[in-house]
């Protein structure tokens, strides 16, 4: 199938402050210049926050991660969830059409969509509130037929009352998702056939429902600010403060809090800069792990071009580094460049 | 009829409490330290005297795979990869686990990384799966803080790190070496093989793919020993399994059952019967989208294992159940599964990328008896074309349903031909 990015491109794109941190939390998964790794959850961050994923997103990206625009806009073009248009402002309507859901009435959904929303897959509704897509199986097969409407699955769904839920998201209002026709999750309708024993004390709402419940608008474009940010295993074990135990504190703790601190903006202090290497030339910086070839360019275009000048770094000026090389921020700190560059100046 | 208290999902559907306290309440968690401490050896024998086969779809012994892979480090890293893409149509069973189980994945995702050697895991979970995805991140989460996962996991002395990944929505991902490729940053286009992942894989280090399923039973079954899961179902079947049925079935479900439980049986018992009686059923997709379609005569008897639906030219795949009733359009059924791997070829083959097309736009012509009666024999020609000549199996998964609909409902496309070409209706047409 031909996709192609869209026409008409906004100039720019930039993760808010919140994502900017999530993003830099996902890159950590990964072992060493392996960054890589991380591009489809960013993308797909990316297109969260902004309905729709932007060429100067995809590129963003790929800054970000070391990556050449072609291998970013290969992944971007591949999989299919990356919307290359932009989609409804308040919701893109996925509905499910392949046989199991086929065989339990989609076509009749997509009808609803077409009459609801537009003619055309992709085609925005005249209000701008809407679009749909038919898409291929979205793992619910017993509760046919579905539709995924921005982060939700609506379950068990009629015409009718697809008609309702997209009625109510045009007049302002989130549907509680999940099963539409009185089930609880995936169980049997008419009644448990087994693991009958904790039907009385049982949650409101299956887990889905639950998450989505418990973030409030769930067609909302994600910021970052929803849940905390959790990296545990920066912590190898230890608890990032500010999670875990019961409802997560909303915003209270976006960094990564068990990982090495990230230091506010403007903090640190502006360690001794180069113009150019000494005579000799710079040291491979890439010898320091975690540095690669884009960093060791960011590094030079700083000023930095040899092991000792990092070797003397002061904690202020630590923080400074991993304030201000954009795009790898705390990586300073937590590759321990210092303590690396000391060694490796002594020949170790 | 497989009882609760032998069931290894007891959460299936999410109606007790899904933190870490209610899982461990369930029995997760107990004791995984001393398992471990069992050593390497004991953990991948159990596996194989357990008889397990993987429940991804290939039905591979997870035991042996477990012990292809190098028993001492060259220097690289191993990895566990959990193949969460849970993708192939009317398969749905891995987000119940996920979502509503978690622990028990998370429990088996560092038993089986130590009997491979391996500190880190990835779990690969489908990019639509949003919430299943922060269910499962918030477990996650949980077990780290409780020291189950980090440093000296779970008091085991071995040190692990668990990671969830996600994709976006390439069904193609599902494949491991699709997935492995996809984990890296790049397009989910399978690679060759050898080298085999348990070779390099993963950063090119030694990696194992596993189905959630196969890896979220394994705490249990090393739990209560490998008799008790050898206990169910026949031999080269064993165990229980968790099945998902979905189509014209009176109340479509989730479930765990034994393997080989009697295809009536599990239909009668957990959904309600075939929509309008047994007399109305039609047709059985037994395992998925990928295995050929089997008619309802004889699902009627048919024991849901392996080796039966083997007997039968199907498979039983991910155990994901598709029932189709008398009033279904069985060609257009098997149509809207061409327009599937159609949709899903990666595009790095040519059989697959030009024969999915071919016989999806067939596949239209024959709904509609647009076509010739020979055409029908060319069609599972290239179905046989395009079979064994691809780099992975999307292209067998492809060909295989088309050539079971012909298989066995040939009558009814030719009936179809040739009320065209009189200019009648056929039966199905004129309802």
């Amino acid at each position: 199938m031909l996709r192609r990015l869209h026409h008409d491109q906004p100039d720019s794109f930039a993760f808010t402050p919140d994502n900017l941190t999530w993003a830099e939390a996902q890159i950590t998964k990964y072992p060493e210049g392996r960054q890589a790794s991380a591009v489809i959850p960013l993308l797909w961050r990316a297109q969260e926050q902004e309905g729709w994923l932007s060429r100067p997103a995809i590129e963003y990206v790929a800054d970000m991660l070391g990556m050449d625009y072609i291998r970013a806009l290969e992944v971007a073009t591949f999989y299919f969830m990356f919307q290359l248009s932009p989609v409804g402002a308040v919701a893109h309507v996925q509905v499910c059409g392949t046989t199991p859901c086929m065989l339990c009435g989609s076509e009749n959904l997509v009808a609803v969509c077409r009459e609801k929303i537009a003619a055309s897959p992709h085609e925005i509704s005249a209000d701008g509130k809407l679009s749909w897509e038919e898409v291929e199986c979205l793992g619910a097969c017993a509760n046919a037929p579905m539709a995924q409407i921005g982060k939700d699955y609506y379950e068990d769904l009629t015409a009718e009352s697809l008609a309702h839920i997209l009625d109510e998201l045009v007049a302002g209002r989130v549907p509680v998702p999940g099963p539409q026709a009185g089930r609880y999750a995936s169980e049997p309708a008419s009644g448990l056939t087994s693991l009958r024993d904790h039907e009385a004390g049982r949650a409101p709402h299956n887990a889905s429902v639950a998450r989505a419940l418990d973030l409030g608008d769930t067609v909302k474009r994600i910021d970052g600010s929803e849940v905390p940010v959790t990296a545990p295993w920066l912590g190898k074990g230890s608890a990032p403060s500010g999670k875990a135990d019961a409802p997560p504190p909303k915003r209270a703790a976006t960094a990564p809090a068990a990982g090495p601190a990230v230091p506010e903006s403007g903090t640190g202090t502006k360690p001794a800069l180069l113009e150019r290497p000494r005579e000799g030339g710079a040291d491979d910086l890439k010898q320091i792990k975690g540095v690669g070839p884009k960093l060791e360019k960011l590094l030079n275009e700083n000023g930095i071009y040899h092991l000792d000048q990092v070797a003397g770094w002061s904690a202020d000026e630590v923080a400074w580094a991993d304030e201000n090389l954009v795009g790898f921020k705390g990586r300073a700190s937590r590759d321990d460049w210092v303590g690396q560059a000391r060694k490796l100046t002594r020949g170790e | 009829m497989l009882k609760d208290q032998d069931r290894i999902f007891t959460n299936l559907y999410g109606m007790h409490d899904r933190t870490l306290k209610g899982a461990m309440a369930r029995g997760a968690w107990d004791g995984t330290g001393d398992i471990i401490k069992k050593g390497r050896d004991w953990i991948v024998q159990e596996m194989k005297d357990s008889g397990l086969r993987g429940r991804g779809g290939a039905g591979f012994p997870t035991g042996l795979k477990w012990s292809f892979m190098p028993k001492e480090s060259d220097g690289r890293p191993a990895y566990l990869v959990v193949n969460a893409d849970e993708s192939e149509p009317g398969t749905c069973k891995d987000r119940e686990i996920m979502r509503h189980d978690p622990h028990t994945l998370i429990e088996g995702c560092l038993i089986a990384s130590f009997a491979m050697n391996a500190h880190a895991c990835y779990i690969y979970i489908r990019g639509e799966y949003i919430r299943e995805r922060e269910a499962l991140q918030a477990a996650i989460d949980e077990a780290y803080a409780a020291g189950l996962l980090g440093r000296n996991a779970a008091k085991s002395g071995w040190d692990f790190d668990l990671y969830l990944h996600h994709g976006a929505g390439a069904y193609i991902c599902g494949e491991e070496t699709a997935l492995l490729e996809s984990l890296e940053g790049k397009k989910g286009m399978p690679r060759m093989k050898p080298p085999f992942p348990a070779m390099a894989g993963v950063y090119g280090c030694p990696t194992t793919v596993n189905n959630v399923e196969s890896i979220a039973v394994a705490p249990t079954i090393l739990r209560r020993g490998a008799s008790w899961f050898a206990g169910f179902g026949r031999p080269n079947n064993f165990g229980t399994k968790i099945f998902a049925v979905s189509g014209h079935v009176n109340t479509p479900c989730v479930v765990e059952e034994e393997m080989s439980i009697p295809f009536k049986e599990l239909i009668d018992r957990h959904c309600g019967g075939v929509r309008g009686g047994w007399d109305n059923l039609k047709a059985v997709i037994p395992g998925g989208s990928s295995v050929p379609v089997v008619p309802g005569a004889a699902m009627r008897d048919g024991i849901m294992d392996f080796d039966w639906l083997m007997e039968q030219k199907s498979g039983l795949g991910t155990a994901a159940v598709i029932v189709m009733d008398q009033s279904t359009d069985i060609v257009k059924a098997i149509w809207r599964l061409a327009k599937f791997y159609k949709h899903e070829s990666c595009g790095q083959c040519t059989p697959c990328r030009e024969g999915t097309g071919w016989m999806m736009r067939v596949m239209e012509r024959l709904v509609n008896g647009e076509a010739e009666i020979e055409e029908i024999d060319m069609l599972f020609d290239v179905s046989k074309q395009v079979e064994g000549h691809t780099i992975c199996a999307l292209g067998d998964a492809a060909a295989w349903p088309i050539q079971g609909l012909i298989r066995h409902f040939r009558g009814e496309i030719e009936d179809r031909i040739k009320a065209r070409k009189t200019g009648g209706v056929s039966a199905v047409a004129a309802e």
